[in-house]
């Protein structure tokens, strides 16, 4: 009986849609016309974000009118790596890559904060990760983030809403089956920021988060907030070791 | 929407005379329909790219119209005679005054 | 009876209408729509579109009806002598049938065009090539036009 047991919850892990060599991105569930239209610079909408930002990368701002070129410099490859490793905690604090950026906007550049979902911030935002593509997901386990990456797997593992779903219950137990006609992802976060042909624009992952959570009719977590970036982490080291596809195009 | 945006042309920059050549061409726009409702109930009123033309040395050798049905950050993708060197014109026209102008070189051999 | 089998039986029925109300819509709503008919009229006049050389091709499955990848190319030797003058894009089930036109020269080479389209829903659209010689020439494709979880708006 013991070894029964032991023979099942090994199974189950061995067969978990997340186990390593299991995962899949939601790029896989789409489309060939979709597919084609994230893989191709040309076809994908985001391309005009990715120029805005490499424009606002030179612009000066702020009080102290320097631009993001004045420290990083102007290269368009000098961000090369960085997307990978966010959300990761930065002075204590766990911050997510749009986070990063308003905390040099406000500290270095002495400019005001760009409000999340606003066209300057997904720009810069999809400028930085833009330059990460093809590499993978490279946020791990770590000392510093660990009660951030527990408290995050604990989001993902509760249940919320009017419709009382946990997104474990949906992203990692009926991965692969169907809801409503379409195929249920993964969920990993690996092409964000994303041009979402709902939203008609470009949003980031909070914002698809947030979709999330009203199709179960719960509170949505505030954006910028501590709950969402916990959330992203666990999300992004679920993800580990995917590559990134920064522009995604997704449905 | 503002009165110009970003647009983009992808064709080859090199032909040979007479051949066929594919040109892409993409323009960063909303596209609103004038359908949608604000959540206050009030109708967005319609503004949209109305016409693109293609001009090759001066002479237009495609043009298309758009309607509301067209999606937004509007694709085109259709073909021309590589017929001599020169610079193909690319120009957009919208509601509100709307504007965009980008060009090629093209190199026929 | 009792009241039990009672209520049972007429939920049952009444699911079955329901079902084949279901099953008999779709057919009806492959039927051209009249405001498509006056919009194809407005562009061929009084002729007949011929069916035949435009073809027509949507993914038959659409995840998203905000941007559609359509394909539209016609048979023609586009010669300064016959060549295809333009092409109309008929939907017939949006607000506005008319989605996009367009023009083209015996500079062309081909009269191939690809775009991307708006689709209010499951429905038929239609292609109409204008020929240099006045004739019309009629192609269509039918997609399905679902909609992903967990959208925006409640």
């Amino acid at each position: 009986m013991k070894t029964l047991s032991v023979f099942a919850f090994l199974l189950a892990i061995l067969s978990s849609a997340t186990s390593l060599a299991a995962r899949q991105s939601s790029y896989e569930l789409m489309t060939p016309e979709n597919q084609a239209m994230q893989d191709d610079p040309n076809l994908n909408p985001a391309q005009f974000w990715v120029m805005d930002g490499q424009s606002l990368w030179q612009e000066r701002a702020g009080k102290r009118n320097i631009s993001c070129a004045s420290c990083h410099g102007e290269s368009k490859t000098v961000m090369r790596g960085v997307a990978v490793q966010f959300p990761k905690m930065v002075q204590g604090k766990l911050q997510t890559l749009e986070g990063q950026i308003n905390y040099c906007r406000v500290t270095k550049q002495h400019a005001p904060l760009l409000a999340y979902e606003s066209k300057p911030l997904l720009a810069l935002t999809v400028f930085v990760a833009n330059q990460s593509k093809g590499m993978p997901i490279a946020v791990e386990e770590t000392p510093v983030n660990k009660p951030s990456l527990q408290k995050g797997r604990q989001w993902f593992d509760t249940r919320m809403g009017q419709l009382n779903l946990s997104c474990a219950q949906c992203h990692e137990d009926r991965a692969g089956l169907k809801l409503g006609g379409s195929t249920i992802p993964q969920g990993h976060p690996t092409a964000y920021p994303i041009y979402r042909l709902e939203w008609q624009n470009l949003g980031s992952l909070q914002r698809r988060l947030r979709n999330c959570m009203s199709g179960v009719r719960a509170q949505q977590f505030e954006y910028d907030s501590p709950e969402m970036a916990q959330l992203e982490l666990f999300l992004m080291w679920r993800a580990r070791g995917m590559p990134l596809e920064t522009p995604g195009v997704r449905p | 929407m503002s009165k110009t945006s970003r647009t983009s042309i992808t064709m080859p920059a090199q032909a040979k005379k007479d051949s066929i050549i594919e040109i892409r061409a993409i323009a960063q726009h909303d596209m609103e329909t004038g359908f949608r409702y604000t959540e206050a109930g009030k109708l967005v009123p319609r503004d949209i790219i109305r016409f693109f033309t293609c001009r090759y040395n001066g002479i237009e050798v495609f043009k298309a119209e758009f309607h509301p049905g067209t999606g937004a950050n509007p694709l085109i993708i259709f073909t021309t005679i590589a017929t001599e060197s020169g610079t193909l014109q690319f120009e957009w026209q919208g509601d509100g005054a709307y504007e965009a102008v980008n060009q090629s070189q093209i190199t026929v051999t | 009876m009792n009241k039990q089998t009672y209520l049972r039986r007429r939920w049952l029925s009444a699911l079955g209408l329901l079902s084949i109300g279901v099953w008999l819509n779709p057919i009806l709503a492959f039927a051209k729509k009249p405001e498509a008919i006056e919009a194809i009229a407005k562009i061929v006049g009084s002729q007949v579109p011929k069916d035949g050389r435009v073809k027509l091709v949507i993914p038959p499955l659409v995840e998203n009806g905000n941007l559609v990848v359509l394909k539209v190319s016609v048979e023609s030797p586009m010669t300064a002598q016959d060549y295809v003058k333009a092409i109309h894009v008929i939907a017939e089930g949006n607000p506005l049938p008319n989605i996009f036109s367009a023009f083209f020269t015996p500079r062309s080479g081909t009269a191939n065009i690809t775009t991307r389209v708006r689709l209010a829903e499951t429905q038929r659209v239609w292609a109409i090539a204008q020929m240099s010689d006045g004739s019309f020439w009629q192609g269509y494709a039918e997609t399905l036009v679902t909609l992903s979880a967990c959208t925006e708006a409640i």
